[in-house]
């Protein structure tokens, strides 16, 4: 990894808070997808991230056993999210959600009450089901659990799951894993307008969807508090130095978003003065 | 006698605990979650709770995902 790209001016401008926590990273990174668990643990390096995301699945008894994941995860550096990813209903979601839980509790790492809640609708487009989504998110809630939650762009779903009392609602720019970036810009806008309105600081963070560098600095720069990808970087053909640009577009987006762009002008307005110029000016 | 594990068909002890299920499939080192009967069975239950037979069981771990 080029040294030039690791400088000290490479954080966040202002820490990501959700809930109680805080992190200087607005980077979120899923462990799926990667062609090695080496090659997983050094995108994730490259990426600056403190949270990551993973998924609950049944221990493969009657397989050979494969690499584990936790043994290339340092619990000590992450905050790990679980998911519900391949939950179709309300009901596997909760259940899913209580067994990542209990695992992170018997791992003693900070994510243990965290879900990243996932109900979706259908398997083609991994899209969310609203109404799946809002049952899940509701009882989670009572059952104490801080909810990230992966909903559609559409602005209403998204303020009627901060509504159900999520800790976070997480839009998708595009569909899962498509690697189109934010398709309605417009909805996102919107989305963040109704979330936080009249409560600033309520975490937006985009999931989904991500398909280059780009891509997540146009979402901070809509003003998102963070970023949720994996695909993006997992089959990139150099995932780490794609999760080095994620990381960098994470900090550059978000710094363009807080210093405020100029006003967009039909006609060019010169850099250099034209008072002084010695050469031929039309039409003077 | 007989349990479904995993989707599987599994034949364990009589009167089995969670926790001896565990030990049994050398689980007993690693973190692994447990439901029975799509209940969750928490670590401090593993030793008390008794399964049955027929009972449905599903041991979970954390893999990849996004």
């Amino acid at each position: 990894m080029p040294d030039t790209l690791s400088t000290s001016t490479a954080t966040s401008a202002k820490p990501l808070v959700i809930g109680d926590r805080s992190f200087d990273s607005r980077l979120i990174v899923g462990t799926g997808k990667y062609a090695t668990m080496d090659l997983m643990k050094d995108a994730l390096d490259a990426s600056g991230t403190q949270v990551v995301t993973v998924a609950v699945r049944r221990e493969r008894l009657y397989n050979e056993q494969g690499q584990s994941l936790l043994e290339f995860l340092n619990l000590d550096r992450y905050t790990v999210l679980p998911n519900t990813a391949g939950c179709f209903n309300a009901e596997d979601a909760v259940r899913v959600a209580r067994l990542g839980r209990e695992l992170l509790e018997q791992l003693g790492n900070p994510g243990a009450s965290w879900v990243k809640l996932e109900v979706l609708g259908d398997k083609k487009t991994l899209l969310p089901d609203p109404v799946g989504t809002l049952e899940a998110t509701r009882e989670l809630v009572k059952d104490g659990f801080s909810v990230m939650c992966y909903s559609s762009d559409d602005p209403i779903s998204a303020m009627r799951i901060k509504d159900a009392g999520a800790t976070s609602v997480m839009p998708a720019g595009s569909p899962i894993g498509s690697g189109q970036g934010i398709l309605n810009e417009n909805n996102i806008v919107l989305c963040l307008e109704l979330l936080k309105h009249g409560d600033p600081d309520y975490p937006v963070i985009v999931d989904a969807g991500v398909g280059q560098a780009s891509d997540v600095a146009r979402a901070m720069e809509l003003g998102a508090d963070g970023v949720l990808l994996n695909t993006a970087v997992a089959h990139a053909k150099d995932p780490v130095q794609m999760a080095h640009a994620m990381r960098h577009a994470t900090i550059a987006g978000q710094q363009s978003y807080l210093a405020g762009r100029i006003d967009k002008k039909l006609y060019a307005t010169a850099s250099s003065p034209m008072e002084g110029a010695i050469s031929y000016i039309p039409g003077e | 006698m007989q349990i479904v594990l995993n989707g599987n068909d599994h034949e364990t002890k009589p009167d089995s605990s969670v926790a001896d299920l565990i030990e049994e499939l050398g689980l007993a080192d690693q973190a692994c979650a447990v439901e029975v009967n799509n209940a969750l069975v928490t670590k401090a239950k593993h030793q008390s709770h008794t399964l049955a037979e027929g009972d449905k069981v599903e041991l979970v771990t954390l893999v990849g995902g996004g």
